[in-house]
Protein backbone atom coordinates (compact mmCIF):
# COMPACT_ATOMS: atom_id res chain seq x y z
CA UNK A 1 0.00 0.00 0.00
CA UNK A 2 1.43 3.38 -1.03
CA UNK A 3 -0.40 6.26 0.59
CA UNK A 4 -2.43 5.69 3.71
CA UNK A 5 -6.22 5.88 3.38
CA UNK A 6 -6.16 9.29 5.07
CA UNK A 7 -4.01 10.76 2.29
CA UNK A 8 -5.63 9.32 -0.86
CA UNK A 9 -7.50 11.88 -2.99
CA UNK A 10 -10.63 10.99 -5.00
CA UNK A 11 -8.51 10.92 -8.17
CA UNK A 12 -6.19 8.31 -6.68
CA UNK A 13 -8.89 5.85 -5.66
CA UNK A 14 -8.91 2.71 -7.84
CA UNK A 15 -11.86 2.59 -10.27
CA UNK A 16 -14.85 1.27 -8.34
CA UNK A 17 -12.70 1.24 -5.19
CA UNK A 18 -11.38 -2.15 -6.32
CA UNK A 19 -8.74 -3.63 -4.03
CA UNK A 20 -5.89 -4.59 -6.35
CA UNK A 21 -3.39 -5.68 -3.72
CA UNK A 22 -4.44 -9.05 -2.32
CA UNK A 23 -4.37 -9.46 1.45
CA UNK A 24 -3.82 -5.80 2.24
CA UNK A 25 -6.46 -5.97 4.99
CA UNK A 26 -3.52 -7.07 7.19
CA UNK A 27 -2.23 -3.49 6.94
CA UNK A 28 -5.42 -2.10 8.44
CA UNK A 29 -4.86 -1.11 12.07
CA UNK A 30 -8.02 -2.28 13.81
CA UNK A 31 -6.18 -1.69 17.11
CA UNK A 32 -7.31 1.94 16.73
CA UNK A 33 -10.86 0.89 17.62
CA UNK A 34 -9.85 -0.31 21.09
CA UNK A 35 -11.01 1.43 24.27
CA UNK A 36 -9.77 -1.33 26.62
CA UNK A 37 -6.62 -3.45 26.35
CA UNK A 38 -5.92 -6.92 27.73
CA UNK A 39 -3.33 -7.14 30.53
CA UNK A 40 -1.85 -10.43 31.78
CA UNK A 41 -0.89 -12.15 35.05
CA UNK A 42 1.04 -15.05 33.52
CA UNK A 43 1.66 -16.63 36.96
CA UNK A 44 -1.91 -18.05 36.66
CA UNK A 45 -1.61 -19.09 33.00
CA UNK A 46 -1.88 -22.82 32.16
CA UNK A 47 -1.15 -22.19 28.43
CA UNK A 48 -4.45 -23.84 27.42
CA UNK A 49 -4.94 -21.49 24.44
CA UNK A 50 -8.68 -20.89 25.06
CA UNK A 51 -8.14 -17.16 24.54
CA UNK A 52 -6.60 -17.80 21.12
CA UNK A 53 -9.48 -20.08 20.09
CA UNK A 54 -12.15 -17.56 21.08
CA UNK A 55 -10.45 -14.38 19.79
CA UNK A 56 -12.75 -13.16 16.95
CA UNK A 57 -9.94 -11.11 15.46
CA UNK A 58 -7.46 -14.04 15.33
CA UNK A 59 -4.80 -11.77 16.73
CA UNK A 60 -3.58 -13.88 19.70
CA UNK A 61 -0.28 -15.73 19.28
CA UNK A 62 2.04 -17.72 21.54
CA UNK A 63 5.24 -15.93 22.51
CA UNK A 64 8.67 -17.54 22.95
CA UNK A 65 7.84 -18.59 26.52
CA UNK A 66 4.60 -20.24 25.37
CA UNK A 67 2.20 -17.62 26.77
CA UNK A 68 -0.68 -16.35 24.64
CA UNK A 69 -0.57 -12.59 23.91
CA UNK A 70 -2.80 -10.32 21.78
CA UNK A 71 -1.21 -8.33 18.94
CA UNK A 72 -2.25 -4.78 19.82
CA UNK A 73 -1.99 -3.66 16.15
CA UNK A 74 -5.18 -5.68 15.53
CA UNK A 75 -6.75 -6.23 19.01
CA UNK A 76 -10.07 -4.33 19.15
CA UNK A 77 -10.32 -4.74 22.93
CA UNK A 78 -13.55 -6.76 22.89
CA UNK A 79 -12.59 -8.59 26.11
CA UNK A 80 -13.78 -12.05 24.97
CA UNK A 81 -10.34 -13.51 25.87
CA UNK A 82 -10.66 -12.15 29.41
CA UNK A 83 -14.19 -13.55 29.69
CA UNK A 84 -13.23 -17.01 28.43
CA UNK A 85 -9.90 -17.47 30.29
CA UNK A 86 -10.53 -20.34 32.81
CA UNK A 87 -7.79 -19.18 35.22
CA UNK A 88 -8.47 -15.42 35.16
CA UNK A 89 -5.10 -14.42 33.66
CA UNK A 90 -6.49 -11.53 31.63
CA UNK A 91 -7.83 -8.22 32.97
CA UNK A 92 -9.17 -5.53 30.64
CA UNK A 93 -7.79 -2.06 31.45
CA UNK A 94 -9.03 1.27 30.08
CA UNK A 95 -6.87 2.77 27.35
CA UNK A 96 -5.62 6.20 28.38
CA UNK B 1 -28.64 -2.21 -45.80
CA UNK B 2 -31.00 -2.14 -42.85
CA UNK B 3 -34.36 -3.73 -43.44
CA UNK B 4 -37.67 -2.22 -42.38
CA UNK B 5 -39.81 -4.82 -40.66
CA UNK B 6 -43.07 -4.85 -38.76
CA UNK B 7 -42.18 -6.32 -35.40
CA UNK B 8 -43.18 -6.20 -31.74
CA UNK B 9 -40.84 -3.81 -29.95
CA UNK B 10 -39.90 -6.33 -27.22
CA UNK B 11 -38.94 -8.91 -29.86
CA UNK B 12 -36.94 -6.37 -31.84
CA UNK B 13 -35.13 -5.36 -28.67
CA UNK B 14 -34.28 -8.98 -27.86
CA UNK B 15 -33.09 -9.49 -31.45
CA UNK B 16 -30.62 -6.60 -31.29
CA UNK B 17 -29.39 -7.73 -27.87
CA UNK B 18 -28.63 -11.00 -29.67
CA UNK B 19 -26.96 -9.16 -32.56
CA UNK B 20 -24.81 -7.37 -29.99
CA UNK B 21 -23.37 -10.82 -29.28
CA UNK B 22 -24.41 -10.71 -25.65
CA UNK B 23 -22.63 -13.32 -23.53
CA UNK B 24 -24.93 -13.58 -20.52
CA UNK B 25 -28.60 -12.88 -19.86
CA UNK B 26 -29.82 -13.31 -16.27
CA UNK B 27 -33.44 -12.34 -15.85
CA UNK B 28 -36.72 -13.02 -14.11
CA UNK B 29 -39.91 -12.55 -16.10
CA UNK B 30 -42.35 -9.81 -15.10
CA UNK B 31 -45.09 -8.05 -17.02
CA UNK B 32 -44.63 -6.02 -19.24
CA UNK B 33 -40.98 -7.01 -19.73
CA UNK B 34 -41.73 -10.71 -20.30
CA UNK B 35 -41.55 -10.88 -24.10
CA UNK B 36 -38.03 -9.44 -24.09
CA UNK B 37 -36.52 -12.16 -21.91
CA UNK B 38 -38.75 -14.92 -23.34
CA UNK B 39 -37.45 -14.19 -26.81
CA UNK B 40 -33.85 -14.08 -25.59
CA UNK B 41 -34.39 -17.47 -23.91
CA UNK B 42 -35.70 -18.76 -27.25
CA UNK B 43 -32.71 -17.43 -29.16
CA UNK B 44 -30.35 -19.17 -26.73
CA UNK B 45 -32.38 -22.42 -26.64
CA UNK B 46 -32.54 -22.53 -30.45
CA UNK B 47 -28.79 -22.07 -30.71
CA UNK B 48 -29.15 -18.75 -32.53
CA UNK B 49 -27.39 -16.87 -29.75
CA UNK B 50 -24.31 -18.33 -28.13
CA UNK B 51 -24.94 -17.04 -24.61
CA UNK B 52 -25.58 -18.26 -21.10
CA UNK B 53 -29.20 -17.73 -20.12
CA UNK B 54 -29.55 -17.82 -16.32
CA UNK B 55 -33.18 -18.26 -15.22
CA UNK B 56 -32.82 -16.89 -11.69
CA UNK B 57 -35.36 -17.02 -8.84
CA UNK B 58 -35.82 -13.27 -8.39
CA UNK B 59 -34.80 -9.88 -9.70
CA UNK B 60 -32.44 -9.46 -6.76
CA UNK B 61 -30.67 -12.58 -7.98
CA UNK B 62 -30.90 -11.43 -11.60
CA UNK B 63 -28.92 -8.29 -10.89
CA UNK B 64 -26.52 -10.18 -8.61
CA UNK B 65 -25.82 -12.70 -11.37
CA UNK B 66 -25.41 -9.87 -13.86
CA UNK B 67 -22.83 -8.25 -11.61
CA UNK B 68 -20.81 -11.45 -11.42
CA UNK B 69 -21.05 -11.85 -15.17
CA UNK B 70 -19.99 -8.28 -15.91
CA UNK B 71 -17.10 -8.60 -13.44
CA UNK B 72 -15.94 -11.65 -15.38
CA UNK B 73 -15.80 -9.43 -18.48
CA UNK B 74 -18.89 -10.82 -20.22
CA UNK B 75 -21.31 -8.64 -22.17
CA UNK B 76 -24.32 -8.74 -19.87
CA UNK B 77 -28.00 -7.93 -20.37
CA UNK B 78 -31.11 -8.11 -18.25
CA UNK B 79 -34.58 -6.62 -18.30
CA UNK B 80 -37.21 -5.93 -15.70
CA UNK B 81 -40.16 -3.71 -14.80
CA UNK B 82 -42.08 -2.23 -11.88
CA UNK B 83 -41.89 -4.37 -8.74
CA UNK B 84 -38.98 -6.29 -10.23
CA UNK B 85 -36.91 -3.14 -10.51
CA UNK B 86 -37.70 -2.31 -6.89
CA UNK B 87 -36.68 -5.78 -5.71
CA UNK B 88 -33.34 -5.18 -7.46
CA UNK B 89 -32.97 -1.84 -5.78
CA UNK B 90 -30.01 -2.44 -3.46
CA UNK B 91 -28.11 -4.27 -6.21
CA UNK B 92 -28.53 -1.29 -8.54
CA UNK B 93 -26.34 0.84 -6.27
CA UNK B 94 -23.75 -1.93 -6.02
CA UNK B 95 -23.51 -2.39 -9.81
CA UNK B 96 -22.87 1.30 -10.43
CA UNK B 97 -20.45 1.74 -7.54
CA UNK B 98 -18.43 -1.28 -8.66
CA UNK B 99 -18.49 0.16 -12.19
CA UNK B 100 -19.97 -2.91 -13.85
CA UNK B 101 -21.28 -2.23 -17.37
CA UNK B 102 -24.56 -4.15 -17.24
CA UNK B 103 -27.22 -3.10 -19.76
CA UNK B 104 -30.82 -3.34 -18.58
CA UNK B 105 -34.09 -2.64 -20.38
CA UNK B 106 -36.88 -1.44 -18.10
CA UNK B 107 -40.42 -1.76 -19.43
CA UNK B 108 -41.69 1.03 -17.19
CA UNK B 109 -44.61 0.01 -15.01
CA UNK B 110 -46.61 1.45 -12.12
CA UNK B 111 -45.93 0.28 -8.57
CA UNK B 112 -48.20 -1.64 -6.19
CA UNK B 113 -50.43 -1.32 -4.25
CA UNK B 114 -52.97 -1.70 -5.74
CA UNK B 115 -51.43 -3.94 -8.38
CA UNK B 116 -51.12 -2.30 -11.74
CA UNK B 117 -49.25 -3.97 -14.56
CA UNK B 118 -49.69 -0.89 -16.76
CA UNK B 119 -47.19 1.78 -17.57
CA UNK B 120 -45.97 4.88 -15.81
CA UNK B 121 -42.62 6.09 -14.48
CA UNK B 122 -43.00 5.26 -10.77
CA UNK B 123 -40.52 2.37 -11.00
CA UNK B 124 -37.73 4.35 -12.63
CA UNK B 125 -38.15 7.45 -10.50
CA UNK B 126 -37.54 5.37 -7.37
CA UNK B 127 -34.22 4.37 -8.98
CA UNK B 128 -33.28 7.90 -10.00
CA UNK B 129 -30.30 8.16 -7.67
CA UNK B 130 -28.79 4.71 -8.14
CA UNK B 131 -25.85 5.92 -10.24
CA UNK B 132 -26.96 4.28 -13.50
CA UNK B 133 -26.96 6.00 -16.86
CA UNK B 134 -30.65 6.25 -17.83
CA UNK B 135 -32.08 6.89 -21.28
CA UNK B 136 -35.78 7.17 -22.17
CA UNK B 137 -37.12 6.07 -25.53
CA UNK B 138 -40.05 7.31 -27.59
CA UNK B 139 -40.75 4.56 -30.12
CA UNK B 140 -39.65 1.10 -31.20
CA UNK B 141 -36.87 2.39 -33.39
CA UNK B 142 -35.41 4.31 -30.51
CA UNK B 143 -35.62 1.28 -28.24
CA UNK B 144 -33.58 -0.78 -30.69
CA UNK B 145 -31.08 2.01 -31.37
CA UNK B 146 -30.71 2.93 -27.70
CA UNK B 147 -30.06 -0.68 -26.71
CA UNK B 148 -27.12 -0.84 -29.13
CA UNK B 149 -25.83 2.52 -27.90
CA UNK B 150 -26.25 1.39 -24.28
CA UNK B 151 -23.69 -1.43 -24.69
CA UNK B 152 -21.29 0.93 -26.42
CA UNK B 153 -21.66 3.59 -23.70
CA UNK B 154 -21.68 1.30 -20.66
CA UNK B 155 -18.62 -0.68 -21.75
CA UNK B 156 -16.55 2.32 -22.89
CA UNK B 157 -13.50 2.27 -20.64
CA UNK B 158 -13.96 5.99 -19.90
CA UNK B 159 -17.43 5.20 -18.55
CA UNK B 160 -17.83 1.65 -17.15
CA UNK B 161 -21.29 2.28 -15.77
CA UNK B 162 -24.46 0.20 -15.89
CA UNK B 163 -27.06 1.65 -18.24
CA UNK B 164 -30.86 1.49 -18.26
CA UNK B 165 -32.91 1.72 -21.42
CA UNK B 166 -36.43 2.82 -20.49
CA UNK B 167 -39.37 1.85 -22.66
CA UNK B 168 -42.95 2.48 -21.59
CA UNK B 169 -44.70 -0.72 -20.53
CA UNK B 170 -47.28 -1.86 -23.13
CA UNK B 171 -47.31 1.46 -25.01
CA UNK B 172 -43.88 0.46 -26.33
CA UNK B 173 -43.15 -3.05 -25.11
CA UNK B 174 -46.23 -4.67 -26.62
CA UNK B 175 -46.88 -2.74 -29.82
CA UNK B 176 -45.92 -3.79 -33.32
CA UNK B 177 -44.07 -1.05 -35.14
CA UNK B 178 -42.16 -0.65 -38.38
CA UNK B 179 -38.52 -0.77 -37.30
CA UNK B 180 -35.32 -0.51 -39.34
CA UNK B 181 -33.51 -3.57 -38.06
CA UNK B 182 -29.73 -3.22 -38.39
CA UNK B 183 -27.48 -5.46 -40.42
CA UNK B 184 -25.03 -7.58 -38.44
CA UNK B 185 -22.15 -5.82 -40.21
CA UNK B 186 -23.46 -2.43 -39.03
CA UNK B 187 -23.74 -3.67 -35.45
CA UNK B 188 -20.21 -5.05 -35.60
CA UNK B 189 -18.88 -1.78 -37.00
CA UNK B 190 -20.56 0.24 -34.27
CA UNK B 191 -20.08 -2.02 -31.28
CA UNK B 192 -16.56 -3.23 -30.49
CA UNK B 193 -16.10 -6.32 -28.28
CA UNK B 194 -16.39 -5.69 -24.54
CA UNK B 195 -12.94 -4.97 -23.14
CA UNK B 196 -13.72 -4.69 -19.44
CA UNK B 197 -10.31 -3.89 -17.92
CA UNK B 198 -10.83 -5.27 -14.40
CA UNK B 199 -12.16 -8.73 -15.29
CA UNK B 200 -11.81 -11.35 -12.59
CA UNK B 201 -8.64 -13.35 -13.14
CA UNK B 202 -6.91 -15.71 -10.69
CA UNK B 203 -3.56 -14.50 -12.09
CA UNK B 204 -4.38 -10.96 -10.93
CA UNK B 205 -6.24 -11.26 -7.63
CA UNK B 206 -8.48 -8.37 -6.65
CA UNK B 207 -11.47 -7.67 -4.44
CA UNK B 208 -14.51 -5.71 -5.60
CA UNK B 209 -17.07 -3.84 -3.53
CA UNK B 210 -14.92 -4.10 -0.44
CA UNK B 211 -15.11 -2.20 2.76
CA UNK B 212 -14.46 1.57 2.87
CA UNK B 213 -13.97 3.30 6.22
CA UNK B 214 -15.04 6.93 6.74
CA UNK B 215 -11.57 8.08 5.66
CA UNK B 216 -12.15 6.90 2.11
CA UNK B 217 -15.91 6.61 1.45
CA UNK B 218 -16.42 10.29 0.52
CA UNK B 219 -13.56 10.13 -2.01
CA UNK B 220 -15.00 6.94 -3.51
CA UNK B 221 -18.47 8.40 -3.91
CA UNK B 222 -17.19 11.66 -5.37
CA UNK B 223 -15.10 9.75 -7.93
CA UNK B 224 -18.28 7.87 -8.89
CA UNK B 225 -20.28 11.10 -9.27
CA UNK B 226 -17.60 12.82 -11.38
CA UNK B 227 -17.46 9.76 -13.58
CA UNK B 228 -21.23 9.67 -14.13
CA UNK B 229 -21.35 13.40 -14.95
CA UNK B 230 -18.42 12.99 -17.33
CA UNK B 231 -20.05 10.04 -19.08
CA UNK B 232 -22.17 12.55 -21.03
CA UNK B 233 -19.18 13.22 -23.31
CA UNK B 234 -19.03 9.54 -24.25
CA UNK B 235 -22.81 9.34 -24.63
CA UNK B 236 -22.78 12.25 -27.10
CA UNK B 237 -19.85 10.71 -28.97
CA UNK B 238 -21.61 7.33 -29.18
CA UNK B 239 -24.78 8.96 -30.54
CA UNK B 240 -22.73 10.89 -33.12
CA UNK B 241 -21.00 7.75 -34.34
CA UNK B 242 -24.32 5.91 -34.33
CA UNK B 243 -25.72 8.60 -36.64
CA UNK B 244 -22.76 8.20 -39.00
CA UNK B 245 -23.44 4.48 -39.41
CA UNK B 246 -27.22 4.31 -39.10
CA UNK B 247 -28.30 7.82 -40.14
CA UNK B 248 -30.44 8.46 -37.07
CA UNK B 249 -29.43 11.26 -34.71
CA UNK B 250 -30.19 11.37 -31.00
CA UNK B 251 -29.83 14.18 -28.49
CA UNK B 252 -30.14 14.47 -24.69
CA UNK B 253 -33.08 16.87 -25.10
CA UNK B 254 -35.14 16.47 -28.26
CA UNK B 255 -37.27 19.32 -29.56
CA UNK B 256 -40.25 19.44 -31.90
CA UNK B 257 -41.49 22.68 -33.50
CA UNK B 258 -39.61 24.73 -30.94
CA UNK B 259 -37.89 27.26 -33.24
CA UNK B 260 -40.50 29.97 -32.64
CA UNK B 261 -42.16 28.42 -29.60
CA UNK B 262 -42.89 30.46 -26.49
CA UNK B 263 -44.92 27.76 -24.81
CA UNK B 264 -43.17 24.43 -24.32
CA UNK B 265 -44.54 21.10 -23.20
CA UNK B 266 -41.98 18.64 -21.82
CA UNK B 267 -42.59 14.90 -21.71
CA UNK B 268 -40.56 11.71 -21.43
CA UNK B 269 -40.95 8.38 -23.16
CA UNK B 270 -43.67 7.33 -25.59
CA UNK B 271 -46.29 9.96 -24.71
CA UNK B 272 -44.35 12.50 -26.72
CA UNK B 273 -45.62 10.89 -29.94
CA UNK B 274 -49.19 11.73 -28.94
CA UNK B 275 -48.04 15.12 -27.70
CA UNK B 276 -46.53 15.91 -31.13
CA UNK B 277 -49.89 15.28 -32.77
CA UNK B 278 -51.50 17.61 -30.23
CA UNK B 279 -48.92 20.31 -30.95
CA UNK B 280 -49.60 19.99 -34.68
CA UNK B 281 -53.35 20.21 -34.08
CA UNK B 282 -53.07 23.30 -31.90
CA UNK B 283 -50.83 25.05 -34.39
CA UNK B 284 -53.14 24.13 -37.26
CA UNK B 285 -56.26 25.35 -35.52
CA UNK B 286 -54.39 28.59 -34.80
CA UNK B 287 -55.52 28.19 -31.19
CA UNK B 288 -51.99 28.39 -30.07
CA UNK B 289 -49.39 28.96 -32.76
CA UNK B 290 -46.35 29.26 -30.57
CA UNK B 291 -46.42 25.89 -28.85
CA UNK B 292 -43.59 23.33 -29.07
CA UNK B 293 -42.52 20.07 -27.50
CA UNK B 294 -39.40 19.09 -25.60
CA UNK B 295 -38.58 15.50 -24.75
CA UNK B 296 -36.03 14.56 -22.15
CA UNK B 297 -34.19 11.49 -23.46
CA UNK B 298 -31.18 11.48 -21.18
CA UNK B 299 -32.35 11.34 -17.58
CA UNK B 300 -29.04 10.42 -15.91
CA UNK B 301 -26.63 12.13 -16.10
CA UNK B 302 -29.10 15.02 -16.17
CA UNK B 303 -28.44 17.26 -19.20
CA UNK B 304 -28.55 20.60 -17.37
CA UNK B 305 -26.81 22.66 -20.07
CA UNK B 306 -28.91 21.27 -22.91
CA UNK B 307 -32.12 21.79 -20.96
CA UNK B 308 -31.27 25.40 -20.07
CA UNK B 309 -30.51 26.09 -23.73
CA UNK B 310 -33.73 24.43 -24.89
CA UNK B 311 -35.92 26.66 -22.71
CA UNK B 312 -34.01 29.95 -23.01
CA UNK B 313 -36.58 31.62 -25.30
CA UNK B 314 -39.69 30.16 -23.70
CA UNK B 315 -42.23 32.03 -21.55
CA UNK B 316 -44.01 28.95 -20.24
CA UNK B 317 -42.74 25.42 -19.63
CA UNK B 318 -45.39 22.79 -18.95
CA UNK B 319 -43.92 19.58 -17.55
CA UNK B 320 -45.77 16.27 -17.54
CA UNK B 321 -44.56 13.82 -14.91
CA UNK B 322 -45.75 10.20 -14.96
CA UNK B 323 -44.98 9.52 -11.30
CA UNK B 324 -45.91 11.00 -7.97
CA UNK B 325 -43.17 11.80 -5.50
CA UNK B 326 -45.31 11.36 -2.43
CA UNK B 327 -45.30 14.22 0.04
CA UNK B 328 -43.07 16.45 -2.04
CA UNK B 329 -43.42 19.69 -3.98
CA UNK B 330 -43.93 18.21 -7.44
CA UNK B 331 -43.30 15.36 -9.81
CA UNK B 332 -39.71 14.08 -9.91
CA UNK B 333 -39.02 15.57 -13.34
CA UNK B 334 -40.73 18.86 -12.47
CA UNK B 335 -38.67 19.28 -9.32
CA UNK B 336 -35.45 18.38 -11.12
CA UNK B 337 -36.09 20.93 -13.85
CA UNK B 338 -37.07 23.65 -11.37
CA UNK B 339 -33.77 22.98 -9.65
CA UNK B 340 -31.83 23.14 -12.91
CA UNK B 341 -33.38 26.51 -13.77
CA UNK B 342 -33.31 28.13 -10.33
CA UNK B 343 -29.99 29.93 -10.94
CA UNK B 344 -30.88 31.03 -14.47
CA UNK B 345 -31.92 34.70 -14.57
CA UNK B 346 -34.31 34.50 -17.56
CA UNK B 347 -36.43 31.42 -17.19
CA UNK B 348 -39.93 30.36 -18.18
CA UNK B 349 -42.83 30.09 -15.78
CA UNK B 350 -43.03 26.40 -14.91
CA UNK B 351 -46.27 24.46 -14.54
CA UNK B 352 -45.90 20.86 -13.40
CA UNK B 353 -48.59 18.24 -14.06
CA UNK B 354 -48.62 14.65 -12.87
CA UNK B 355 -50.69 12.34 -15.08
CA UNK B 356 -50.75 9.17 -17.13
CA UNK B 357 -50.45 7.07 -13.99
CA UNK B 358 -50.88 3.28 -14.11
CA UNK B 359 -51.47 3.18 -17.87
CA UNK B 360 -54.06 5.99 -18.00
CA UNK B 361 -54.08 7.25 -21.57
CA UNK B 362 -53.42 10.87 -22.33
CA UNK B 363 -55.03 11.38 -25.72
CA UNK B 364 -54.35 14.09 -28.28
CA UNK B 365 -57.41 15.93 -26.94
CA UNK B 366 -56.16 15.51 -23.36
CA UNK B 367 -52.81 16.99 -24.32
CA UNK B 368 -54.51 20.02 -25.88
CA UNK B 369 -56.53 20.42 -22.69
CA UNK B 370 -53.37 20.02 -20.56
CA UNK B 371 -51.50 22.67 -22.55
CA UNK B 372 -54.41 25.12 -22.34
CA UNK B 373 -54.71 24.52 -18.60
CA UNK B 374 -50.96 25.04 -18.25
CA UNK B 375 -51.10 28.35 -20.09
CA UNK B 376 -53.99 29.44 -17.87
CA UNK B 377 -52.11 28.52 -14.66
CA UNK B 378 -48.95 30.23 -15.92
CA UNK B 379 -50.97 33.42 -16.39
CA UNK B 380 -53.28 33.34 -13.39
CA UNK B 381 -51.31 31.29 -10.88
CA UNK B 382 -52.42 28.34 -8.79
CA UNK B 383 -52.56 27.47 -5.12
CA UNK B 384 -50.89 24.14 -5.86
CA UNK B 385 -47.19 23.38 -6.24
CA UNK B 386 -48.18 20.90 -8.95
CA UNK B 387 -51.39 19.76 -10.61
CA UNK B 388 -52.80 16.26 -10.90
CA UNK B 389 -54.10 15.73 -14.44
CA UNK B 390 -57.19 13.75 -15.28
CA UNK B 391 -58.32 12.85 -11.78
CA UNK B 392 -62.10 12.67 -11.29
CA UNK B 393 -63.25 15.12 -8.65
Amino acid sequence: MGKSENELTWKEIEVGCIVTEPGNASQYKTGDWRSQRPTYDFSKCIKCGMCQIFCPEGCINQNEEGYFVADLFYCKGCGICAHECPTFVITMKEEE
Amino acid sequence: MSKRVGIEVSIALADVVGMANTDVVAAYPITPQTHIVEHLAELVADGELDAEYIPVESEHSAMSACMGSAAAGARTFTATAGQGLELMHECLYVASAMRLPVVMAVANRALSAPISVWGDHSDVMACRDTGWIQIFTENGQEVVDTALCAFRIAEDNNVLLPTMVHLDGFHLSHVIEPIMMPEQSQVDAFLPPNKYPFFLDPARPQAMGDFAPPAIYTETKWAQEVNLQKSKETILKAWKEFAEIFGREYKPVESYRCEDAKILLLTMGSYSETAMTAIDAMREKAECENVGLLRLRLWRPFPTDELRKAVENADVLIILDRALSFGSAGGPVGMEIKSALYDVSKKPKIVNFVGGLGGRDITVGNFEELIKKGIDIAGNGSENEFEIFGVRE
